[in-house]
């Protein structure tokens, strides 16, 4: 009897954010998935069945054969950018994160080093972005900084809106989703275990790659979840840094919804959700989130 | 570990350095930057120093009323810090137990962090769109719309805002030391009173950081506004806009401003929380100082 109301409590407890989530999240994808396989018009959609969106999506793309269609085109590209990404954060990530654990000794400079890292992340995203400006840019400093050395004699116009800037502003922006989950699952790691390895009379390559990483992957696969699904889903970085010029998966979804084209925006959302979806759980393939939280 | 420094500790200190003038160097820029003077560009070098573009930013400068925007964020911002607060404090005293649906709420607050931005928005905004086209058809004619900051829009913050405040309350309850609240109970405690007295006391400073999540996150939200925020903008939106169309410094000045709004709450949580903590130290323990 008493335990019934407690657990009565706990749920009423429960119960508004799981209202929240209900009407603004899962309601909401739910119909992504429905309204994906309706008609539509120039004017409005229409409740009916129909696989227009898909088909307007994919346009083309048999007829096209051998080459690449736009939408193929534009899941490449997509990948393209989320594989240089995450593998620049990684890399980048890891490497923070291992200093920070294992050669940074006392707890206080842990802590000031790490709210150093955090501070940026405070920043709205799009002024992150334009930040760059005045350093890419046509008359930027590391431009006129080339120049100045007699390196080059024109800008290089391939340092701002262009896919290396979208890259470039993507790892500044998400490094640090690396870096978190990493880092908790290094500062958990037995030092004796290194020394053990140590003893045992392994380089410090070894130590790195038979006993640091793989102590090491539910946070390196945490971390990887958050950038992939941000990078997958990104239109706004992408459209800022790109100069508005390159197409993503992000990007169809946003020009067909400001084009009031709700089931092909809808249709791109399902492909995209589908493709993140994947990804996802061939990662946690490799580890058991859940236990790692 | 070796005690001496070893060479890899002064290349991995060297590669920290390099990350964080990575991270603050464009950063700086612009702050520099938004105090050109009247005829100066996007670029170094600055050409005089003035306040001019602040000016420019408040005076409307007739691109988009940049106050307006200001006070809807701070706003929304505000709205979003409360129920973020309370709503994941609530549920994170719901997980201390077992109750039904408690795995299933898990993995739905996990699943809207890491979905991709767009999908949610579009989503949301389907959603008060059939809303709206339902309204309409039952005969409400002069029907606009649903949609709006403190409807869709903050629904499509808290989606964002709500994970991050339970994922502290998880860590939070991680480290909570349970026989506080069984002696307020064997003390005769209601169980309000134990959580009132007890354990709100002890989470206080980590509850003032979810709050403090919930508004930066929700000041800086974009990719979820995009689509649900209705027909006013919220100021990182205007933003967004400003990037397509403005060449002048006034868009730094707006950055700075910004990041100026960010780093004075960030400031005062924390002077909420170290005096919240220097009172539990104070108040904590009388272990030693009694008669007996």
């Amino acid at each position: 009897m008493m335990q019934d109301r407690k657990t009565f409590v706990a749920w009423l407890q429960a119960a508004p954010m799981m209202l929240v989530f209900s009407v603004f999240f899962l309601l909401p994808l739910l119909l992504v998935t429905i309204v994906s396989a309706w008609d539509y018009n120039e004017y409005e959609m229409i409740p009916a069945f129909s696989l227009r969106g898909y088909g307007d999506t994919f346009e083309g793309c048999i007829a096209d054969l051998p080459n690449l269609c736009t939408i193929l085109k534009t899941y490449l590209k997509t990948l393209k950018l989320c594989l240089l990404t995450w593998s620049l954060t990684l890399l980048i990530g890891f490497t923070v994160a291992y200093f920070l654990a294992f050669h940074v000794r006392s707890k206080t400079w842990q802590i000031v080093l790490t709210l150093l890292c955090t501070i940026p992340f405070w920043t709205s995203n799009v002024i992150r972005m334009i930040a760059w400006i005045p350093l890419l840019g046509r008359n930027g400093l590391v431009n006129r900084g080339l120049e100045g050395v007699g390196l080059i004699r024109q800008p290089l116009e391939w340092l701002l809106f262009s896919e290396f800037s979208v890259v470039l502003a993507l790892v500044h922006l998400f490094t640090f989703f690396m870096v978190v989950p990493i880092f908790n699952s290094m500062i958990r790691i037995d030092k004796r275990l290194i020394e053990a390895a140590y003893d045992a009379g392994a380089t410090g390559w070894q130590t790195l790659v038979n006993v640091v990483i793989p102590l090491a992957k539910p946070g390196i696969v945490i971390g990887s979840i958050f950038v992939i699904t941000i990078v997958m889903g990104d239109f706004v970085t992408i459209g800022v840094m790109g100069g508005q010029q390159i197409a993503s998966a992000g990007k169809i979804i946003e020009t067909r919804l400001n084009a009031l084209q709700f089931p092909a925006a809808a249709a791109n959302a399902v492909i995209l959700l589908g493709i993140t979806i994947l990804i996802i759980s061939a990662l946690t393939r490799i580890v058991d989130v859940r236990k790692e939280l | 570990m070796n005690e001496k420094r070893s060479r890899s500790f002064y290349l991995l200190a060297a590669f920290f350095t390099a990350y964080v003038l990575f991270l603050y160097g464009p950063m700086f820029a612009i702050y520099i930057l938004s105090f050109q003077g009247p005829d100066g560009g996007l670029t170094f070098p600055m050409n005089g120093v003035s306040l001019v573009w602040f000016g420019k930013v408040f005076s409307g400068s007739g691109i988009v009323d940049i106050a307006a925007a200001f006070r809807r964020s701070l706003q929304l911002g505000l709205v979003v810090m409360v129920l973020t607060v309370v709503l994941s404090v609530s549920a994170g005293l719901a997980f201390r137990r077992s109750f039904r649906g408690a795995t299933l709420l898990f993995y739905v607050a996990i699943a809207s962090l890491i979905m991709p931005s767009i999908i949610t928005s579009l989503g949301i905004a389907l959603e008060f769109r059939l809303l709206d086209d339902f309204i309409i058809k039952s005969g409400a004619a002069d029907w606009t719309t649903a949609m709006g900051l403190f409807t869709s829009g903050l629904g499509a913050h808290l989606t964002w805002t709500l994970p991050f405040g339970l994922l502290i309350m998880f860590a939070i309850f991680n480290r909570f030391d349970s026989r506080l609240e069984e002696a307020a109970r064997d003390l005769g405690a209601t169980p309000w009173q134990t959580f009132r007295h007890v354990v709100l006391p002890i989470i206080l400073p980590s509850v003032v950081g979810i709050g403090l999540f919930g508004f930066t996150l929700s000041w800086d939200e974009l990719a979820r506004s995009s689509q649900t925020i209705g027909p006013v903008n919220t100021l990182p939106l205007d933003l967004q806009g400003l990037t397509t169309t403005v060449t002048k410094p006034d868009i730094y000045a707006l950055g700075t401003l910004t990041s100026a709004v960010s780093f004075l709450v960030i400031f005062l949580a924390l002077v909420v929380i170290l005096v919240l903590q220097a009172r539990q130290r104070r108040h904590g323990s009388d272990a030693g100082k009694g008669l007996v």
